[in-house]
């Protein structure tokens, strides 16, 4: 190597500017970039919906609380996580997360398919006092969520916002949305327009009055990892 | 009586800031908003009582004669240090947080009573205390302290900019720092890591970045060396990859300009790979690269060598800066990110290993023919192992980027650990070093309060990342295997809840390791507090030699 010509760019700020900058910007272009042109980055499969408005706002007490910082949400197509998990996640899947959740620990197990798989009663308990459940978890207690009403006010200017960088939700979403979230926070209620709306959404364990953040909580785990049907064959082909 | 040009656009600036922060605190939605709003606004206020005292001391007291930014070659400049000492102390409070946070984190994980049952008090909500207070705030004081200091003595000339504009880099960064942790603790974050602050928090930093970048790039170009030294090509590639992994990872939508709540704007595959890009490099260009500055100043300095090789620092620098952006699909093996990625983060995280190294042998080697100094200098002696132990988390990294390794290792603590072995190894051995030598030449004092003291935190230190990072290895691989053994029926044959029962006695002794650590860091701040209070030396820098010639 000529040292010569190095001494060219070490006598230059604006040389070691400008090649410093081409030197970083290629490893990102040409990793980025492609995943949001190669169609196959997220291939299309079936149920995938948007949050309901009372999951979209457990999703943000679940970002809120850090929760990533101890659980993940991506099942890696490995045969122990499969088999203790459910199937292996699939990117449609955290296509409307802003921000993903994937998370990078496992202080606690991964939740990317928790949904469904313990009643409404055990979260209300576990997240009261965890240990009251499970003797060996080492989770905080998040009672306090259970005696702090949900804040609604801008549910409607959230669920806009989410819209603005992608998330489709409709006019008739964001009209019905704080009917939709007390329907889902309350057993009682007639939830046929929310389902038609939010395939699935799991009503949670709410008195009828104001919800809790802690309704809004569950109901966004209950919700996680059972929007794809994967027994369906239509949702074999794209992923063979 | 004339008003200093920087001062003046600095005080413009305030005025901007504060109405900024009035505009915010009219209309808050949110606490978080309500209370930016006010602490920006009293920030501005605050900081323009700052610049009046300053100008009416100057006024009374006028500058040396010796004060002269004229360029002439041979005449020593006369530098800003006290922007230096600001950003040294600031780096000492801040890790003391840090590793305190860092203790009741690991406390919390050995005994979860310690979450105490508050909001604010959770894991959850503490962690990007720890890891914002750790990495930006410790790391980053030092950071921008130590590449003034540098850039100012390798190019001989005063900073770029003025006084004003350095105190506001200054006192802007810890702003930064405080509003930050606040937000955390009030539940507010982006949730990604080590990007936690929301959109408005990022705003702020971005004007603080920027004016930094101006400020120290403007002290290169005006450099009366025909070089630009080594180490300030390392801090440079540090402050503009920063700027745009920052600004490229935060781009978030927010839900009203009164609400500190935002949506980032990519969503699932796509801000997972920004965001380890983000992270990945984080590590790269804040963790690694502004400390390779460092390094390639303070080791010098200390041995009173060259740097071993020119050449190996130029391969290393190109190779490094080209190289480090790739890694980031490590973080994603195994996940739905597409293959091909996963493969060339991969690829590109094994041949990392190479200009890591190239740079760990030109640290290490420039002791040759100095070794015996590290009998008598402890400070040195931490830069030496710093580097040591960087040699060994760069390995250790590209081991664990295998993807097979990933499977065993993702998830785990030993993923903790690692990052510990370079956060407390390097980063912060490197620092003290760095620390141990600036602190007497900056205040111009004969040397250290007791060497004796600083060889003692040397090996609390030492021994305390050994518990920590052994402990946490064996945490890592017992729950990696754990969670994939199979009994004999071909069932899985631990729980999830077992395994995390296992983990006990060594969360214990990582809290013994990381309370070792916080405990030499305590002698540390007492040593350096004390070396500071002692008398000053006759021996004169280039700013004492200008005040002398001014009394004269």
């Amino acid at each position: 190597m000529n040292l010569k010509r190095h001494e060219v760019i070490e006598r230059s700020a604006f040389l070691l500017v400008i090649l410093t900058l081409i030197t970083i910007a290629i490893g990102g272009i040409v990793e980025v970039i492609p995943l949001f042109t190669i169609e196959t980055t997220v291939e299309h499969v079936t149920g995938v919906r948007p949050w309901s408005p009372l999951e979209a706002r457990g999703r943000d007490i679940y970002v809120r609380e850090g929760c990533y910082t101890c659980h993940s949400q991506m099942i890696r197509a490995l045969r122990d996580e499969v088999e203790r998990y459910g199937h292996y996640s699939i990117a449609a899947e955290s296509m409307y997360d802003h921000p993903f959740q994937w998370g990078s620990r496992r202080i606690g197990p991964d939740l990317a398919r928790v949904g469904g798989k313990y009643s409404n009663d055990w979260h209300y308990a576990h997240l009261n006092d965890p240990r009251a459940v499970v003797p060996e978890s080492l989770m905080p207690s998040y009672a306090f969520l259970a005696r702090t009403p949900l804040d609604t006010d801008d549910v409607v200017a959230r669920l806009k916002a989410q819209r603005a960088v992608g998330v489709p939700y409709k006019d008739e979403d964001l009209a019905n949305a704080l009917l939709d979230l007390r329907t889902q926070a309350d057993p009682a209620a007639d939830n046929a327009a929310l389902l038609k709306r939010y395939p699935k959404a799991a009503t949670v364990l709410g008195d009828g009055r104001a919800a809790t953040e802690l309704d809004a909580l569950v109901a966004y785990l209950q919700a996680l990892g059972t929007m794809v049907n994967f027994a369906d064959p239509a949702n074999e082909k794209p992923r063979q | 009586m004339k008003i200093e040009a920087g001062d003046l656009a600095v005080g413009f600036l305030m005025a901007v800031l504060g109405l900024i922060g009035l505009f915010l605190l009219s209309g808050a939605a949110d606490i978080e908003m309500y209370v930016f709003g006010l602490a920006l606004a009293g920030f501005a206020v605050v900081f323009v009582f700052g610049l009046l005292r300053g100008h009416f001391d100057r006024h009374e007291h006028p500058a040396p004669a010796g004060y002269s930014e004229a360029p002439v070659y041979n005449e020593a400049p006369v530098y800003n240090e006290a922007i230096v000492k600001k950003f040294v102390i600031a780096s000492m409070f801040w890790g003391v947080v840090a590793f305190l946070v860092g203790v009741i984190l690991a406390a919390q994980l050995a005994w979860p009573w310690f979450n105490l049952g508050y909001s604010f008090t959770n894991f959850g909500r503490l962690r990007p205390v720890h890891t914002s207070a750790a990495i930006f705030a410790f790391g980053g004081s030092a950071l921008l302290g130590t590449s003034f200091h540098v850039v100012q003595r390798t190019c001989r000339a005063r900073l770029f900019g003025g006084e004003a504009l350095a105190n506001f880099i200054f006192w802007g960064y810890q702003f930064f720092i405080v509003m930050a942790a606040l937000s955390y603790v009030m539940g507010f974050s982006q949730g990604q890591e080590y990007a936690e602050p929301e959109w408005h928090l990022d705003l702020f930093l971005t004007l603080v970045w920027v004016l930094y970048a101006v400020v120290f790039l403007g002290t290169v170009v005006k450099r009366r060396e025909p070089h630009i030294y080594v180490a300030n090509w390392f801090f440079m590639a540090f402050i503009l990859t920063i700027a745009v992994l920052h600004l490229g990872n935060n781009l978030a939508m927010p839900v009203s300009l009164f609400t500190a709540k935002s949506y980032n704007v990519a969503a699932g595959v796509q801000n997972a790979m920004i965001q380890w890009w983000y992270g990945h490099n984080a590590v790269g260009f804040f963790l690694t690269a502004g400390f390779l500055g460092m390094m390639y100043y303070f080791i010098p300095k200390a041995a009173n060598r060259p740097v071993y090789s020119y050449r190996l620092s130029i391969v290393h620098f190109w190779s490094l800066v080209f190289m480090y952006i790739w890694a980031g699909p490590h973080h994603l093996h195994y996940t739905a990110l597409p293959e091909w990625t996963q493969t060339l983060g991969m690829a590109f995280s094994i041949m990392l290993w190479m200009p890591s190294w190239g740079g760990m042998i030109n640290g290490i080697m420039t002791l040759s023919g100095a070794w015996d100094r590290l009998r008598t200098d402890p400070g040195l002696r931490f830069s030496v192992t710093a580097v040591g132990f960087y040699g060994m988390a760069t390995f250790e990294g590209p081991v664990m980027s295998i993807r097979t390794v990933n499977a065993l290792s993702h998830y785990t603590d030993w993923g903790i650990g690692h990052v510990h072995s370079g956060a407390l190894g390097w980063v912060a051995f490197i620092t003290f070093g760095a620390f141990y030598y600036l602190v007497p030449v900056l205040w111009n004092r004969e040397g250290l309060y007791s060497t004796r003291l600083a060889a003692w935190h040397y090996w609390i230190a030492t021994l305390g990342i050994v518990f920590y990072i052994t402990a946490l290895w064996v945490a890592g691989i017992t729950q990696g295997l754990m969670w994939r053994a199979y009994d004999s029926f071909g069932f899985l044959q631990y729980s999830f809840a077992e395994s995390v029962n296992a983990m006990h006695p060594y969360y214990v002794i990582r809290l013994l390791g990381g309370l070792l650590f916080l405990s030499g860091m305590l002698l540390m701040v007492y040593n350096l507090i004390q070396t500071v209070r002692a008398p000053a030396t006759e021996r004169r820098t280039p700013n004492q030699a200008a005040s002398a010639a001014a009394g004269a």
